[in-house]
């Protein structure tokens, strides 16, 4: 199947940032059509086009809105989370970086909708370059009339602001980046009340990521219907797909939401490096269950990763070849957890830890028989017990490791050494 | 002023007061003012806390807080150029490891550390600096950096300014 390039035909051209080019090639011109449209006839719109949340919860961004008041004595805010940090993926910082408009007029076109006129985008602190590019956009959008107190030339005002986040995984989470929005640690807040109600500075608060706002252009231009029937069922359009791990050609492809993962990984991505057999898949960003080679022709979206027990979460997509070692790949990814762990809920701070230490302990070749048994005892008392996400997406990637490669860890444990390495020097 | 005392130069406090205007509570700028204050002081010391937290009306633990849970801002001085190695799951897939090692030999100080000159200070980070496509990748002063051996370590060192 071609790449079907909606959002992601500037990648790459230089001269594509400037406002001018971006006008020139029909920029804000789903803004402007949206403007002249009822509100809720745009809202309508996003229902129609089955988009849903591509930060990774995948919620339907229609529906979303629709839980703000419309009649609220408190301002409402809008605010972007491109705090984009779950391992492996890397496509929002394309957006900011190659397309910076295109995200401005979904936010322009989501205030009104909405009733918006403040809106702030949290960009993680890491992502200096795409700052730059994107506060510059933004200058000049202010400085054309495109933001500012007449939106365009109507009576609508919106503010745009950005705010840079300083190292802190959990603000990705929509409460977290709330709390560091408001100055403070990012500690993510009990639901309900939902942010639609009581969000940013108590107020009612849309949160959305960077990759659904910038579909919401092409979907007032050409109709919700027309991005519905480019997906699969109930999962609308394209979906930029960030692909990395032990293949030849890693990167970000805008491929219609339903692509198998093959296609992806051998027609796009070029195979694995070295022609090396296919042994796993992260279909989702770290916390996103693996997946083992004979499951590499499932469709990429929210609801078939789902019914196999993962996730297409983040679409950041890890390739692992047979070299790889899977205790590793849980190293990894329990490091990542155990520092990033914000430390509120005591399941979440201790469980982290525990698994890190434990799964150091195997690597090192000090494990003992009880580990993995005891690894899964934590993974399933980390579920459902704290307030935010993280422990959960934590929990559900040890148990994909310890469910799938479970003769892995048991071999390390028993024989103090690495049987993939093994294999890898036997072959060479 | 003295070395432990701290305030912004004129021209940052007119960005202070810029920065302001985008909140409707005062406290919601403590982050673009401790990147602010770090930018122009290279690290968050008790002073900066301090002066921070009165600009801002909110208390000096609170600051504290603040700057002891998000990883970007410095407590202590930093080299000229800081350098951040990912180690997360894609970076390792393609080798971080052989980089994190050659450049700790490099710069001779262990992750986390300043170079006697003061020039560099590095660390190995486990959280995904969001670039897994240039694997494996390192970012300095700001810049992402990829595809790495340990011949463009070299270079990269080389090629920056003292």
């Amino acid at each position: 199947m071609p790449i079907l390039k909606l959002i992601s035909e500037d990648f790459g051209n230089e001269n594509a940032r400037g406002l001018k080019w971006y006008r020139d090639h029909g920029g804000y011109e789903g803004a402007i059509k949206a403007m002249g449209m009822d509100p809720a006839k745009v809202t309508e719109e996003v229902t129609i086009s089955n988009l849903r949340g591509l930060g990774g919860a995948g919620f339907p961004a229609g529906k979303k809105w629709s839980f703000v008041p419309k009649d609220s004595k408190l301002p409402k805010y809008l605010t972007v989370n491109a705090d984009e940090a779950e391992p492996g993926t890397f496509k929002d910082r394309y957006i900011l970086e190659w397309d910076p408009h295109r995200l401005i007029e979904g936010i322009i076109i989501c205030s009104w909708a909405v009733g918006i006129h403040t809106a702030y985008i949290y960009i993680r602190g890491e992502y200096v370059r795409p700052y730059g590019i994107l506060q510059a956009a933004i200058d000049e959008a202010y400085a054309a009339g495109i933001l500012g107190d007449r939106v365009l030339g109507n009576d609508f005002s919106l503010n745009l602001y950005v705010h840079r986040g300083a190292g802190a995984y959990i603000c990705g989470e929509e409460t977290g980046l709330l709390q560091s929005l408001e100055g403070k640690k990012g500690w993510p807040r009990l639901k309900p009340p939902f942010p639609a109600l009581v969000g940013l500075f108590n107020a009612p608060t849309v949160i959305n990521n960077v990759e659904t706002l910038s579909h919401l252009r092409n979907i007032i231009l050409k109709g919700g219907k027309w991005f519905a029937d480019i997906g699969s069922e109930r999962n609308g359009g394209t979906r930029l797909f960030a692909l990395s791990g032990r293949v030849k050609r890693p990167g970000v492809y805008e491929l219609p939401m339903g692509t198998p993962m093959r296609e992806l990984i051998y027609e796009h991505g070029g195979g694995m490096i070295g022609d090396r057999a296919l042994k796993a898949i992260i279909p989702g960003g770290a916390s996103a269950p693996v997946l083992t080679a004979d499951e590499v022709d499932i469709p990429m979206d929210f609801d078939n990763l789902a019914k196999v027990g993962s996730m297409l979460g983040s679409a950041g997509i890890i390739a692992m070849d047979e070299d790889v070692c899977m205790v590793k790949t849980l190293h990894r990814i329990a490091d990542f957890f155990a520092h990033e762990s914000c430390g509120q809920c005591t399941p979440c701070r201790e469980g982290t830890g525990w698994v890190y230490r434990v799964v150091s302990r195997i690597l090192a070749g000090k494990g003992s028989a009880d580990d993995l048994k005891n690894l899964m005892s934590i993974a399933n008392f980390m579920t459902g017990t704290s307030i935010c996400a993280l422990s959960d997406g934590a929990s559900m990637a040890y148990r994909g490791i310890l469910k799938k490669f479970p003769n892995e860890i048991e071999y390390h444990v028993k024989n103090k050494q690495c049987d993939v390495e093994e294999a890898r020097l036997a072959r060479v | 002023m003295s070395s432990a005392e701290f305030e912004y130069t004129a021209e940052n406090l007119g960005r202070f007061q810029d920065i302001l205007k985008r909140y409707p509570q005062k406290r919601a700028a403590l982050l673009p003012a401790l990147h602010l204050a770090q930018e122009q002081h290279g690290y968050i010391s008790p002073a900066v806390e301090s002066y921070v937290g009165r600009l801002l009306e909110v208390p000096e633990v609170d600051v504290h807080e603040v700057v002891t849970f998000y990883t970007l801002y410095f407590q202590k001085p930093m080299g000229r150029h800081h350098i951040r190695v990912c180690m997360s799951i894609s970076c390792t897939l393609c080798g971080c490891e052989a980089i994190r090692d050659h450049l700790g030999k490099r710069l001779g100080v262990a992750s986390g550390g300043v170079t006697d000159d003061g020039k560099f200070s590095w660390e190995a980070i486990p959280d995904c600096l969001g670039a897994c496509e240039l694997a494996p990748m390192l970012q300095l002063d700001g810049e992402f950096y990829g595809n790495l051996t340990a011949e463009k370590v070299d270079q990269l060192l080389s090629q920056v300014e003292s």
